[in-house]
């Protein structure tokens, strides 16, 4: 929480603050990431800027009241511009006794617990594993609190509603709700509005919900009156006028591989295995079959990924979406799409460790597995989404790249990405330029290895067209008529011309910019991917304190931004921070032989904005 | 009247590739190219809508040397790739090539899914019961005891039956052919052309290299007659030189029993008739073995069921149907959106 003064709104003394961090967390059955959801929405409303991350047990049912079965969701508001979901939360509702246990230790010093005291039983206290009463033997000592008997209130407030003991229960998330809502002056109507839709049929829940949150308000007001608890307000944001909604990255990569596939002129086939974090992909895209997709769920990741070369062989747009173990198994199929010069998007969302390693946690340890991670010299163009909603711009130019050069792309994005949702200033999708595919037709002097001068790739003559028929494979080809050759002159020739078709999509990306700061100075921090929100937070404070330090993020992982190397250079020094233990600044020694320094993080969280401020605070120390 | 000018017939020539022919002197593989290109001579299949889809081995070189479409992939993946390809272009005619390790070993997994599927192609699988391209290991469906480089004092794993598990799999249609029957194979590469959905044949060919003569026991000119059965739907399960063999259910037991007409008083009404709709009975004849019983070559099972990709479709077209013409830029602001001023 940065920058407090005290303002009275409608009566109500509110303490003005620049932003907030709020963690909703109880078990996964009590609907946290429903309550935080809809937080998100009012929030917007009310004109903030935000970020938000759910973070979900890994276990499917975990057993209700235990530490692994605590569900969590945090959001990070405020009147500036908001890049991360926040390093620590001001305020920690914890439903159970497990979620207070599992969180408390992230919560700022000073910071405000809300607390379900009904929930506080003996025998929730042991499921937490907890000896003794946390809101008793002192450990709330430095935190403020709201102590307040959730449960039971709930059950009262909806208690004439003629719900089931069970059903009643469940209304206290919404309990809940209502007194942060009346913590930061939010307006109840949306959420009023939302139950009342989506209980329509049975309306004894949606109102029960909608007294609930009634409920939850009127206890901040009395609570306010008794002097106990002081309430907030965060002023809108400047904020980029235009038309917004929420968006995850999944619903994001979706949309923009649909938008990619209209923007080339082709029907899509998506084939994929379920995987975490990356199913949602595959889930999102089967919902939307009318922009003329077929969605395949296969026996593997290796079917998958040939299902969709498959597709690409005939016509259209093989895409094909897995995390790390996943992509492991495709390997051998991408470099067959790399072979016969076919295009493929392969989207990685990645996630944490080797082997099945944290599934629900966040890393970008795939980099090396992405641009180099294939038998033989198989090249391939690398791209990274650096937000949610960035997803949909990095979806469209992965399918650009690969329908322009026949070849396979992979778009890295990875678990926070794909969960995470920011406010998304709506594109109109129809202004984004279009670069249709032309299939061949032409029959004179055919060779499916034909290849445009310029962009070095061939063309693409799909099956059904009369008079181009032809074969393709794996086996190496004649440069000249793509019949098998096992000629050594000519598998040098083509290794060369697959690397410099490659190597030239340089000429076609964007110049590498400043993201933030100077195009010279004392410390350029690099990154890529989800990182994005951090350093460049991070950097924003320490340039306030007037240093030179700028933010150079990637999104063209490879081939690299042309003037990459020279920009590198213009800094004194050069600090890449990424969640693996040093992937891209081992391409970015060996490409430009530039001696930068890493900041490593490999916990399955994001890095902490103040974990990249020390870092460079450090450097400019030095 | 105007009058079509009828389109030019196709031959067995205008199917076969300019490339050259790579398999060894003598390999079963050359029989099996020639049936085919007869068997789409003889159905006037068009070049442009055949594709030939094959994995890795000998036998997946096939797709050179035929004039129609080719896609040469990796080893055990064809299926795979000829799934996309069909979900991506319905009209496609595919065949899959495939060899006993391409399809049974590392491309086991695919196979079982492409057809229980049913997704409509042809899948022809060249049983060698050996890892020809590499240099002659055993493979899933070598006898025990098969000495080969890597099982140099004989294989120890249990073979498996292509066809039982085609079988088990839920495949539709089910049939055997022999490389060296080169009337009977075209035959057998129609009727799996003409059944609407996954088509599996499994062609016994042999390896002249690494596994010469290992159908010897039921192919070679004087044993075939008694070891071999050519079963046809609607036809009594006659065999034999003589052609007084018969296959018949044994009394009280689920189990097939061979009989000699004219003897014990056995007369052609007592001999099973071939259902090709009676999954129990391909089971039974895909199990019969050399030299106890006849091999049994032909259809042994067809029944067809829809296809995958027509289910496939049938779900775009009701969403495209529901939702005609779809916006992306409508459906991204579908949701709860708000403006910023
Ligand atoms: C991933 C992979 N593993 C192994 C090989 C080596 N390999 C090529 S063909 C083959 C077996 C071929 O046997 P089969 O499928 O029976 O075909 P045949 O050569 O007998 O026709 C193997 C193991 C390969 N090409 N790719
Ligand atoms: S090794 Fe065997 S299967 Fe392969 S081409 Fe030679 S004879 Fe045919
Ligand atoms: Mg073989």
């Amino acid at each position: 929480m940065e920058g407090s003064t005290a303002v009275a709104v409608d009566g109500t003394i509110r303490e003005e603050v620049e932003d907030v961090v709020v963690r909703f967390a109880g078990d996964s059955g009590d609907g946290i990431q429903i309550t935080g959801g809809q937080f998100t929405l009012t929030t917007a409303l009310a004109g903030n800027d935000l970020s938000t991350f759910p973070d979900f047990p890994a276990e499917i049912r975990a057993p209700q009241g235990t530490t692994f079965g605590v569900s969590a969701f945090q959001i990070h508001f405020g009147s500036r511009e908001i890049r991360t979901a926040g390093d620590a939360p001001d305020v920690l509702v914890a439903l159970n006794p497990a979620a207070l246990k599992v969180n408390l230790a992230d919560l700022n010093k000073g910071g405000l617990v809300v607390v379900d005291t009904g929930a506080f039983t003996d025998r929730n206290l042991k499921k937490a594993g907890y000896e003794d009463n946390p809101l008793e033997n002192g450990s709330l000592e430095g935190f403020r609190t709201i102590a307040v008997d959730i449960t039971k209130n709930t059950l009262e407030a909806v208690k004439d509603h003629g719900l089931t003991q069970k059903e009643a229960v469940r209304c206290k998330n919404m309990y809940a709700l209502g007194l942060v809502y009346w913590l930061y002056g939010r307006e109840r109507e949306p959420t009023v509005n939302w139950l009342n839709e989506k209980f329509g049929k049975r309306p004894e829940i949606a109102n029960s919900n909608i007294a609930a949150v009634n409920a939850g308000h009127a206890f901040g007001e009395t609570t306010e009156a008794s002097g106990e608890t002081s309430a907030y307000k965060v002023a809108p944001a400047k904020i980029e006028p235009g038309l917004y909604r929420t968006i995850t990255g999944i619903e994001a990569v979706s949309y923009g591989l649909v938008a990619g596939a209209q923007k080339a002129n082709l029907k899509m086939t998506f084939a994929g295995y379920p995987i975490t974090p990356a199913s949602g992909v595959l889930h999102s895209l089967s919902k939307l079959k009318q922009f003329d997709i077929v969605t395949f769920q296969a026996e593997d990741e290796i079917a998958a990924v040939c299902a969709a070369l498959g597709g690409s062989y005939a016509g259209t747009l093989g895409v094909t979406a897995s995390s790390g173990p996943g992509i492991a198994l495709k390997t051998e199929a991408i470099g067959l799409a790399i072979s016969v010069e076919l295009p493929l998007v392969i989207v990685n969302v990645q996630r944490a460790g080797p082997s099945t390693g944290l599934p629900t946690k966040t890393e970008q340890s795939d980099l090396y597995q992405a641009v180099y991670g294939r038998n033989a010299d198989a090249p391939l163009v690398v791209v990274a989404a650096r937000s949610p909603a960035d997803n949909f711009d990095v979806a469209i130019e992965a399918t650009r790249l690969a329908t322009k050069y026949m070849t396979p792309v992979m778009l890295l994005t990875d678990g926070y990405l794909a969960n995470a949702s920011e406010p998304w200033k709506l594109p109109d999708v129809d202004a984004i330029p279009d670069f249709p595919v032309e299939f061949l037709s032409d029959t004179e002097d055919f060779s499916p290895s034909h290849r445009d001068p310029k962009t070095l790739a061939r063309n693409w003559p799909v099956p059904g067209t009369p008079g181009l028929e032809h074969r393709i494979g794996g086996i190496e080809k004649s440069y000249e008529t793509g019949n098998l050759s096992y000629e050594a002159a000519n598998h040098q020739k083509m290794t060369d011309v697959r690397k410099d078709k490659i190597d030239r999509i340089a000429g076609d990306i964007p110049n590498q910019e400043v993201t933030r700061g100077d195009a010279k100075g004392d410390v350029a921090v690099v990154g890529w991917g989800s990182t994005f929100g951090p350093i460049t937070r991070a950097v924003q404070k320490v340039q306030a304190d007037g240093h030179k330090v700028s933010h150079i993020h990637i999104r063209h992982i490879w081939p690299l931004p042309k003037n990459l190397g020279s920009l590198l250079k213009k800094f004194k020094k050069v600090i890449v921070a990424e969640m693996n233990t040093g992937q891209l600044i081992t391409v970015l020694r060996s490409e430009y032989l530039v001696d930068a320094q890493g900041l490593s993080k490999t916990s399955g969280q994001p890095f902490k904005v103040s974990e990249v401020e020390e870092a460079i605070r450090e450097i400019l120390g030095k | 009247m105007n009058v079509a000018t009828p389109p030019e017939k196709l031959t067995v020539k205008d199917y076969a590739s300019d490339q050259e022919v790579r398999w060894c002197p003598g390999c079963g593989d050359y029989s099996i190219v020639r049936a085919m290109q007869k068997a789409l001579a003889d159905i006037q299949a068009p070049l442009e809508k055949t594709a030939f889809i094959s994995g890795i081995g000998c036998a997946s070189r096939f797709p050179y040397y035929m004039a129609t479409y080719g896609f040469h992939t990796i080893h055990g993946r064809a299926a795979s790739i000829a799934t996309g390809t069909k979900l991506a272009n319905p009209d496609l005619d595919i065949w899959v090539i495939s060899g006993d390790g391409d399809a049974l070993s590392i491309g086991g997994n695919h196979l079982m899914h492409v057809l229980r599927r049913n997704v409509d192609l042809q899948y022809i699988l060249f049983n060698n019961e050996i890892y020809g391209l590499t240099k002659g290991q055993f493979s899933p469906t070598s006898k025990v005891g098969t000495r080969s480089p890597s099982t140099p004092q004989g294989s120890i794993d249990s073979p498996l039956s292509a066809t039982e598990f085609a079988l088990g799999c839920g495949a539709r249609f089910v049939a055997r052919g022999i490389d060296a029957l080169p009337k009977h194979l075209p035959e057998v590469f129609k009727r799996a052309h003409a059944h609407k959905g996954a088509s599996f044949v499994e062609v016994f060919q042999n390896c002249i290299v690494y596994n010469d003569g290992v159908y010897d026991h039921f192919t070679a000119k004087d044993v075939a007659a008694d070891r071999q059965i050519l079963v046809e739907h609607g036809k009594p399960l006659i065999f034999g030189t003589d052609r007084d063999k018969g296959i018949r259910m044994r009394p009280g037991i689920i189990e097939l029993e061979i009989v000699t007409i004219g003897e014990n008083r056995i007369t052609e009404a007592d001999i099973l008739v071939h259902d090709e709709t009676n999954k129990s009975l391909a089971t039974l004849l895909a199990q019969m073995e050399s030299p106890v019983f006849p091999v049994a070559i032909g259809v042994l099972y067809c029944d067809p069921a829809e296809t995958y990709e027509a289910a496939v479709h049938a779900q775009v077209d009701a969403e495209k149907e529901a939702y005609p013409k779809p916006d992306l830029n409508e459906m991204l602001r579908s949701g709860p959106t708000w403006t910023v001023e």
